[in-house]
């Protein structure tokens, strides 16, 4: 491509702490291109994008920007309103948008003066549903935001942008919460705006879309840029390669005959307080030697009937069976006792005591266990050795065992709690998104260590809004729509991905 | 029955339940533009007390009464810049916060009114507004003696609802304190600044709070003296909750109060003698109760409230 520069990223460097965010990292961006950033969690992605929006200063380094005659100018750092007058607009992985509001107000806000005596909404309206012919994000601008779903709030985030002219616009992992369709649509729009000249820099773990849709790649590992390449001479297994920093392990699914019914769901309904709580005569079995693949957009259910395997909520009716035993009265404590090992949705929320140490949260659900207690009173010297050795065999990384909790990152979190599950050799282990939001590196080393589990035996319920991950793992696969549940023999993206959304071909 | 009939239909009831109201207006006005945008100000009590105390104070040192409703709203702009400080750049708890601002601003304005008046016995008084003799609306046959024995101060609160609904759902700024109290990242990622609309939202809404106290000893009575407020500031944050931080059914809310309590004066006269006085005191807050249990399980609650934010933080 000859096509000029818009911005100019010259050896921008971020220190938080003691941490290099950003070390000298030098980055261009051209007219009308789609560039990916990519690299593990904390590897600096967000904080260039950051320091690009002016949420961060820099420490060093500086950003250049082509203003209206094409000159290349010195970016004010540091300075939201600068970055926005200058063209760059920035689509954050949490949405920005205030639910109370319409589609069109947010889309507004901020654009006028705060003390004008009105808005022209006419005028204002005219200039969105243009913006909207153009790029094909379609949305009502009338109703309030919080009830949209999460492709149009997506698609309003992005209008905001337009709406200030953006030249340039930063996506911030853009499709971590579209539907597989949702996903290519909103790249397909994008694909259409770089025609009119846009430039857009996007973040993502997903290789498969990078591989689509981007025209250069751009590689960080720990604060530094490390690889560049063009798309079209680059494939999966480089750029793992250049990201990880070493030989990416493939997963390996040896084909296993199954055991006997562990876990069997028959005609189970439960009514919950909203369609998205809410299961219609389910049916599932879960055997040994074998992993479950529950694929759906979240909201669909998942989490209620994670919530019914786990003894939370009773089924209105139907059948649950553990092995051969009916289960009259689930209670989470009757699950613990059957078995089932429990990674939870939320790991923040419902996985860890956050103000709790990493020992006493390691040893949460083994508080009878003689090791660790005697005579009602823990054994403090015992707890800490265990969960020591609990964390070297799983590789929790962190200031210590003796430190509280929160202060794990979220990829430490989620190792703490496949420690803490795996240890006691469940027969059944529910993992209900358990790689959400977790780097390649830590997203691996979960997946491995649910197929060592299933290949030691135990039968795994595999619930994920990833179908990448869904096809690697299940030997068998469910998709989730509107609380119903149904088996799929196809292993086609397309197939899956048009009953996700709820279409049956 | 027959008697309350008589009372709901009487002309000085209806006048009467206005004039209660307008302390009310003003405060769940105050209140209402304060959690809009993500704060709670438990202050109000106190700012009551302080804004009551300083406009009386400065009319009686000779401002004039516009000069005390002045010097009020600032009394009142000020308790909300302590308050506003506290909570929003440095990010403390807004119960502890606004609390204190309450113990802190009835405090003081005791002391000063002991200190400027340290030989008084009783209260000395100023001149009160006046009510206002409207051409038209006073020869109308029940709306005349009703509205037309208002004071400016009920004016004031009615034309306050209106300015508050016209710039919260018609103007740029509304728009941006909706914001801010639902997701302030929203108003932050568009080059707005949070702090500056939320410290902005609980001074302006701290200044109406004051004019609730200022009603009271300019308009209501014409002396100030301790333990006046008496609980009208709580009274106020209930009220928000009740109108599901809405101007309008804010308004509504501080009527129908002001109409219980109008109520509870005349039939305290009227069936007095075989039910005891206290039973007819605790009517107004006993149905603000149980109105506020029918309301708020509707109650639309702007989602950043009692949540800090912090720049750079995400």
């Amino acid at each position: 491509m000859s096509a000029k520069n818009v911005l100019s990223l010259l050896s921008l460097s971020k220190r938080f702490g003691t941490t290099l965010a950003n070390d000298q990292v030098t980055l261009d961006l051209k007219r009308g291109e789609i560039l990916a950033l990519l690299g593990e969690n904390g590897a600096g992605k967000t904080t260039l994008m950051n320091m690009l929006f002016g949420h961060y200063l820099p420490d060093e380094g500086s950003i250049l920007i082509s203003n209206a005659e094409d000159k290349m100018v010195p970016l004010t750092p540091g300075h939201p309103q600068a970055a926005l007058a200058a063209g760059i607009g920035m689509v954050h992985q949490h949405f920005t948008l205030a639910e109370n509001l319409t589609a069109l107000e947010n889309i507004t806000l901020g654009s006028e003066p705060l003390w004008a005596l009105g808005t022209n909404k006419v005028k204002v309206r005219e200039k969105i549903e243009k913006i909207i012919k153009r790029s094909g994000l379609k949305v009502d601008l009338n109703v309030a935001v919080g009830r949209l779903s999460v492709g149009e709030k997506q698609r309003v985030e992005i209008l905001k942008a337009l709406y200030r002219d953006a030249k340039i616009l930063v996506l911030d992992e853009p499709t971590a919460v579209l539907t597989p369709q949702e996903a290519d649509l909103l790249f397909k729009n994008i694909q259409a705006m770089t025609l009119d000249g846009l430039s857009v820099i996007f973040i993502s773990h997903k290789l498969r879309e990078v591989l689509e849709f981007s025209h250069r790649i751009v590689v960080l590992r720990n604060g530094k840029k490390v690889g560049e390449i063009l798309t079209c001479d680059a494939d999966e297994k480089i750029i793992a390669n250049m990201m990880v920093g070493e030989d990416a392990k493939v997963l390996k699914r040896t084909k296993l005959k199954v055991g006997q019914s562990l876990l069997s769901l028959s005609a189970i309904t439960l009514k919950g307080n909203s369609l998205r709580n809410s299961l219609s005569d389910i049916s599932l079995v879960v055997h040994e030697h074998e992993v479950l693949g529950v694929a759906g957009v979240s909201g669909n259910g998942q989490s209620v009937l994670a919530e019914l395997i786990s003894g939370l909520s009773f089924p209105n009716l139907g059948e649950i069976k553990i092995g051969s035993n009916r289960i009259d009265k689930p209670s989470p404590m009757a699950m613990i006792s059957a078995g089932i090992g429990r990674i939870p949705e939320d790991r923040h929320r419902d996985g860890i005591v956050g103000s709790m140490t990493v020992a006493e949260n390691a040893i949460l659900e083994s508080l009878n266990d003689p090791r660790v207690q005697r005579f009602g009173f823990l054994r403090q010297e015992a707890m800490t050795d265990y969960a020591e050795k609990l964390c070297e065999a799983y590789d929790v990384r962190g200031p210590g065992v003796r430190f509280p909790a929160r202060l794990l990152s979220g990829g430490n979190i989620q190792k703490l709690i496949l420690a803490r599950v795996f240890e006691k050799l469940p027969s059944l282990i529910l993992a209900n998104q358990p790689t959400r939001g977790l780097d390649l590196g830590a997203a691996s080393d979960v997946e491995r260590r649910l197929l060592d589990a299933r290949n030691r035996g135990a039968g795994v319920i595999l619930i994920s809004e990833d179908l990448d991950e869904i096809l690697r793992l299940s030997d068998r696969i469910m998709v989730m729509y509107s609380g119903e549940l149904k088996e799929v023999s196809s292993r086609n993206r397309e197939e899956i991905g048009m009953l996700m959304a709820g279409k049956n071909k | 029955m027959m008697d309350i009939f008589n009372i709901l239909i009487s002309e000085s009831f209806w006048a009467a339940s206005l004039r209660i109201s307008t302390p009310l207006i003003f405060g769940v006005l105050g209140a209402l533009l304060c959690e809009k945008s993500g704060v709670l100000n438990l202050g109000i009590e106190g700012i009551f007390v302080a804004g009551a105390m300083s406009g009386w104070l400065a009319v009686w040192l000779g401002a004039g009464l516009l000069g005390g409703v002045m010097v009020a709203a600032l009394t009142g702009a000020l308790f909300g810049l302590i308050h506003a400080i506290l909570t929003i750049p440095l990010g403390l708890s807004q119960h502890v916060s606004g609390l204190g601002v309450t113990l802190f601003a009835t405090s003081i304005s005791y002391f000063i009114y002991r200190t400027a008046l340290p030989n008084v016995t009783s209260p000395p008084r100023i001149e009160p507004f006046r009510p206002i003799d409207l051409p038209i609306i006073s020869d109308l046959p029940f709306f005349g003696p009703v509205f037309g024995q208002q004071t400016a101060m009920t004016w004031l609160a009615l034309l306050m609802v209106l300015v508050v609904w016209y710039v919260l759902y018609r103007t740029p700024l509304g728009t941006a304190i909706q914001a801010v109290g639902d997701n302030p990242n929203s108003v932050d990622a568009q080059g707005l600044s949070v702090y500056a609309l939320r410290v902005g939202a609980v001074v302006a809404g701290s200044s109406l709070m004051a004019l609730g106290g200022a009603f009271l000893t300019m308009s209501a009575f014409d002396a100030f003296f301790f333990g006046m407020v008496n609980g009208r500031g709580w009274i106020c944050i209930a009220l928000v909750i009740f109108a599901s931080w809405r101007p309008g059914k804010a308004l509504l809310g501080a009527l129908l109060f002001g109409a219980f309590d109008a109520l509870q004066v005349r039939l305290q006269t009227e069936v007095g003698s075989f039910v005891p006085g206290q039973v007819f005191l605790m009517a107004p807050y006993l149905l603000s109760i149980v109105a506020l249990i029918v309301a708020a399980r509707r109650a639309d609650y702007p989602r950043a409230l009692l949540v800090p934010w912090f720049k750079g933080e995400r």
